[in-house]
């Protein structure tokens, strides 16, 4: 049987659909930022960014930008009535405290017990660069990732023990993928959708790993 | 009368010595105090020490400094951004050293020196590449209340050099949106802290409940006409 893998949209909606009115949110760069676009209008969230906004809004209308008020990723956002600044320090134990309910970070690599790796390729000509991502990581309540499930080379990011070098141990919860969402837990993953027509051997195969339903 | 204000960066940034470990608010484009940059760029201290989150963007600013050879090392979070190629190549041929951490242990370093704690213990980063040392021996660690968390050091600075948008003459100062970002602890962690703003106030003016930064934190301010903040460093 056939199966359609999930566009950048349909999987920025799949997450947001799991964000609780109410939710306090740290949406990473690149790819989580989309899922800001996919909170239905009548669900109140509150979007924190680690430079010290919450209450963040969307993008200004072209020509409204104010490069005072960027987002992590460096981008034109804007403050919600009733949205804060704060200094750096704050915003971090916001994070670190254990504040945040939900953060959606991408990754290179997960392993079956929520070890994250998404920061460093270890390559020696990559400059390392390592932001809030350690700090996200382990911080907000869960931790949740967004990715494509296999590279361009058709290898499952989703594995047994990470070989790309560690962000945090066993601190993601769940992961967003094109073909299924998995939860990480310490027996292992457990599958808690996957797209039409792909089976759980299927998928099995794909990952390489047993996987529980 | 005390009196924060001074006439010029020149004068403010007299003195400062080679060797010193400089910090420099902003993240990304927002609350860079290019200013001050430039007014250090013209000051001529060499063997600096740069505390940042980043590490320049394009050929201005940190970048500037960063090129004209006057760092000898940086502490920062997130050295590389689109434009960040005078670092980069720094960094390849060994010309500059890094000490990378993690942006809320970089924060909080800098908030326990201006706090006067010896360290602390954080999760952010336990069992990863950067809960060692530079020479590769782990840092401390500690199991409390049964979570791992390492030990991290403060970091103190010579200098500070921030933006702010308003300031009083006892340099009491309030920010402008996210270029707050750094500034408040940066402002606490060092020994002589330098802020430009644009708006010169009276005393008084600043609502009392709204200051941001309480003078005692600050020991210079200059007044800086308003330029729009510029993009920069954007990653899609």
């Amino acid at each position: 049987m056939s199966y359609t893998r999930r566009s950048k949209d349909e999987l920025a909606a799949r997450v947001a659909q799991d964000i609780p009115e109410g939710a306090t949110v740290n949406l990473g760069i690149g790819q989580p930022t989309l899922v800001a676009n996919h909170i239905p209008a009548d669900r109140e969230v509150l979007l924190h960014s680690e430079n010290g906004i919450l209450g963040m809004g969307p993008a200004p209308a072209k020509g409204q930008e104010d490069y005072d008020l960027i987002n992590a990723g460096k981008q034109p956002v804007t403050l919600l009535p009733g949205g804060a600044y704060f200094h750096h320090a704050d915003s971090f134990a916001m994070m670190r405290g254990g504040h945040l309910d939900i953060c959606v970070l991408g990754a290179f690599q997960v392993s079956a017990t929520g070890d994250l790796a998404n920061w460093h390729t270890g390559e020696p000509e990559a400059i390392p660069a390592v932001g809030g991502a350690m700090d996200l990581a382990i911080g907000a309540k869960q931790t949740w990732v967004m990715m494509d499930l296999l590279t361009k080379q058709g290898q499952s990011k989703l594995v047994q023990a990470c070989s790309y070098p560690l962000t945090g141990i066993g601190c993601v919860k769940r992961v967003y993928t094109d073909l299924a969402t998995l939860a990480c837990t310490p027996q292992g993953l457990v599958v808690i959708d996957k797209v039409e027509g792909l089976s759980l051997q299927a998928l099995s195969e794909l990952i390489g790993l047993p996987l529980s339903q | 009368m005390i009196n924060k204000f001074v006439s010029s960066v020149a004068e403010a940034l007299a003195g400062t010595a080679d060797g010193a470990t400089v910090m420099i608010g902003g993240f990304g484009t927002a609350g860079i105090p290019d200013e001050l940059i430039e007014g250090l760029l013209a000051q001529g201290a060499r063997d600096l020490t740069l505390v940042n989150n980043n590490a320049g963007n394009a050929e201005q600013g940190l970048a500037a400094l960063l090129k004209a050879g006057r760092v000898r090392k940086v502490i920062c979070s997130f050295p590389r951004q689109t434009d960040s190629y005078v670092f980069d190549g720094l960094y390849r041929s060994g010309q500059v050293e890094l000490e990378l951490v993690p942006q809320g242990n970089l924060a909080e370093r800098i908030r326990a020196a201006g706090a006067g704690i010896g360290g602390f213990f954080t999760p952010t980063g336990y069992g990863t590449d950067l809960a060692k040392h530079v020479d590769g021996s782990l840092k401390e660690t500690r199991e409390i209340d049964g979570r791992m968390y390492v030990y991290e050091t403060p970091i103190y600075a010579d200098l500070a050099l921030i933006k702010a948008e308003r300031g009083d003459r006892w340099g009491n100062l309030t920010y402008r949106k996210a270029a707050r970002n750094f500034g408040p602890i940066m402002a606490m962690a060092a020994r002589k802290t330098v802020a430009t703003v644009h708006e010169q106030v009276a005393l008084g003016e600043l609502n009392p409940e709204s200051v941001v930064t309480p003078g005692i934190f600050v020991q210079a301010v200059v007044k800086i006409d308003r330029v729009a903040t510029q993009a920069g460093g954007i990653k899609a």
